[in-house]
């Protein structure tokens, strides 16, 4: 008896942490330099934004040699590969072409992207005067800047207003929308019911 | 008569028909001049010759007659394949569970083919003490087990100005639904300690594209994971491998995948994915930003223009799909005659929030032609619109978020084609 009192004190001991018991210590410290390794991420305001500076001429060097056969000579895009630069004023039309002259609300978002994730195929290989240089590059692109001596730099980015920063608005389905969808007639719901269009082109759909 | 009172009728007619006709198989004449079937009167090979052994296939794969059962893509959407997606066979699949080698891949360079050990997660930004943890830190914490579909925002974007693809893989096909196995987002995050300022969260992934989405803290807290299994085995390389955000219910892309960092701020970081990509240009020519959530969504996967009725007329199982990021589907209505009139189907297996659920409606098909719609409602009240319906506010410039009620044609022949009705 005494036995089976000392097996289940062992068992109460083993008993499981119980849940939104606080921390549990695992992990350890980031060190600043592996957080500097990876935290690069820029946003609007300029945060996260490495000293440096690139101007358009620089960039267009650049640019030409690794950005050019996907993006195109003038940032219009090679193929499927996305254009980068026109489409202004496009947005309410058939085809509207989003680029970052016509579509992108924010300038950090060209460099963080560039910066993360291009050249497609070999990511993490531009400095950062060399990605200034290509952001810069994409302005003038898309005749935000006109100069060819525009110099980008940590200062001026955030101060850089792409022309579509206004068009965007936060999402409002639940305003917009999800009143509207609440009907389920079930019996005689319509008078007559045709056929307006089919999936006609065969060349679409894999075999 | 109803089109509801109409089917309950012909089901019940039909049984009494099957009925009748088992009792009487063998006395039935129309029997007597029929020959046997080769395939119950020859020994086939694999009755008589032993088969191969426990050896054999370590890591089992479906029969060789499933083999044509794959992710498909569709080269002209994209420039190359590594940056690209492919589609799950939804008309070949039953259930709701996926299999993990037929889970849909979106990729923007390519599979990051992690080495376990070499792979960390970081948090940082506005935490009391910044982490890092290795794959056995992350299996320290209690886990949990969840079954969440994940769709992708541009599933059907191809159908927003019109009918396109003649097969349910590629109209519905960015899809998958598996059972996660991994631990709540909140306790790896309070684990660094979120401080008082901290209202967003940046996830980066480890790929050559290093993906990252901002999402709102609230949602981190609530029911975000960070996974390391599907469906009972480690995450596939293509699904994330060796760990990836889960983001219940909201959109696909959001679920960042090859998961190597957290960061807290007091601002949304307007990446790439959540400013030029993933929001809704609407017709006065302003977009929607921060559509995060998917609504309500169903589509029958067969009959479908892949899967085609190649039976004839007589016993027919129409079987389905629907799910909504709100939570649990509350019923899903079926119409054989183009919205005209629906019977409710029948939903059949698990029903849980954020996940997929199987309807059926068995019907006895007369050989007339069908228009085949279905329409999922959801636990908020939220009924599955029209394409027209969301065309009428969103106009046809959208690419994302389509889950408007898709159309089949069903010919007298069996043969499906994807159209759309008044």
């Amino acid at each position: 008896m005494s036995r089976f009192h000392n097996l289940l004190a062992v068992a109460l001991v083993l008993v499981p942490l119980p849940a939104g018991a606080g921390k549990l210590g695992l992990g350890r410290p980031a060190l600043p330099a592996e957080i500097r390794a990876w935290d690069r991420d820029v946003r609007p305001d300029g945060q996260g934004l490495p000293d440096g500076k690139g101007s358009v001429a620089q960039g267009e060097e650049i640019y030409q040699e690794r950005c050019a056969a996907c993006h195109g000579d003038f940032g219009e895009g090679v193929g499927r590969w996305p254009a980068l630069a026109g489409g202004q004023d496009s947005l309410t039309d058939d085809r509207p072409l989003k680029t970052v002259g016509s579509y992108w609300p924010y300038l950090s978002t060209v460099w963080d992207y560039v910066n993360r994730a291009m050249p497609y195929g070999d990511a993490a290989t531009l400095s950062a005067d060399e990605t200034y240089a290509l952001v810069a590059y994409i302005l003038y692109l898309n005749d935000i800047v006109t100069e060819e001596d525009f110099v980008l730099t940590r200062e001026n980015l955030p101060s850089i207003q792409l022309p579509n920063r206004p068009g965007f608005r936060d999402d409002d389905r639940p305003q917009a929308e999800y009143p509207l969808f609440r009907d389920h007639c079930t019996k005689d719901c319509k008078a007559d019911v045709r056929i307006l269009r089919r999936a006609e082109n065969p060349d679409l759909t894999p075999k | 008569m109803s089109e509801r009172e109409k089917t309950v009728r012909t089901r019940r007619t039909f049984l009494k028909g099957s009925v009748a006709a088992l009792g009487g198989a063998a006395a039935t004449p129309a029997l007597a001049g029929q020959l046997p079937d080769p395939a119950i009167t020859e020994v086939q090979p694999w009755r008589r010759r032993l088969g191969p052994g426990v050896d054999a296939s370590p890591y089992g794969l479906p029969s060789p007659f499933e083999s044509h059962v794959q992710r498909r893509n569709v080269p002209w959407l994209t420039a190359e394949t590594r940056s690209s997606i492919n589609f799950t066979p939804l008309h070949q699949l039953d259930g709701t569970i996926t299999p993990n080698g037929l889970c849909f891949e979106r990729h923007h360079s390519g599979v990051a083919e992690i080495d376990p050990s070499r792979h960390r997660l970081m948090i940082n930004g506005l935490v009391e003490q910044p982490l890092v943890f290795t794959l056995d830190d992350i299996r320290r914490f209690p886990r949990e087990n969840r079954i969440y579909f994940m769709e992708c925002t541009a599933n059907g974007g191809m159908e927003w100005r019109g009918p396109q693809m003649n097969g349910v893989q590629f109209t519905h096909g960015m899809i998958h639904n598996v059972m996660y196995t991994g631990v709540p987002l909140r306790l790896i995050l309070q684990e660094a300690g979120i401080r008082p300022n901290a209202s967003w969260l940046l996830a980066e992934g480890g790929d050559a594209a290093a993906m990252t989405r901002t999402l709102p803290l609230e949602k981190a807290l609530d029911d975000c994971m960070v996974a390391f299994a599907q469906n009972g085995e480690a995450l596939r390389a293509e699904n994330g491998y060796p760990l990836r955000l889960l983001v219940p219910g909201w959109e696909g892309n959001m679920w960042i995948k090859w998961l190597r960092r957290l960061e807290l701020g007091d601002k949304p970081w307007m990446q790439r994915e959540e400013t030029s990509k993933y929001t809704d240009l609407m017709p006065d020519g302003t977009a929607r930003r921060f559509t995060w959530v998917m609504d309500a969504k169903s589509v029958i996967t067969s009959p479908s223009p892949q899967a085609p009725i190649t039976h004839g007329r007589g016993p027919l199982v129409i079987t389905g799909l629907a799910w909504s990021g709100h939570g649990i589907i509350t019923r899903v209505d079926v119409t054989l005659d183009g919205g005209r009139n629906w019977i409710e189907a029948r939903i059949d297996g698990p029903r849980l929030p954020k996940s997929l659920h199987r309807f059926y409606l068995e019907i006895d098909w007369d050989g007339r032609p069908m228009l085949l719609q279905s329409r999922a409602i959801d636990e908020t009240g939220y009924v599955q619109p029209t394409m027209k319906a969301l065309r009428a506010i969103r106009g046809e410039n959208s690419v994302y978020h389509n889950n408007g009620i898709q159309t089949w044609h069903v010919r007298k022949n069996g043969e499906v084609e994807n159209v759309e009705v008044s």
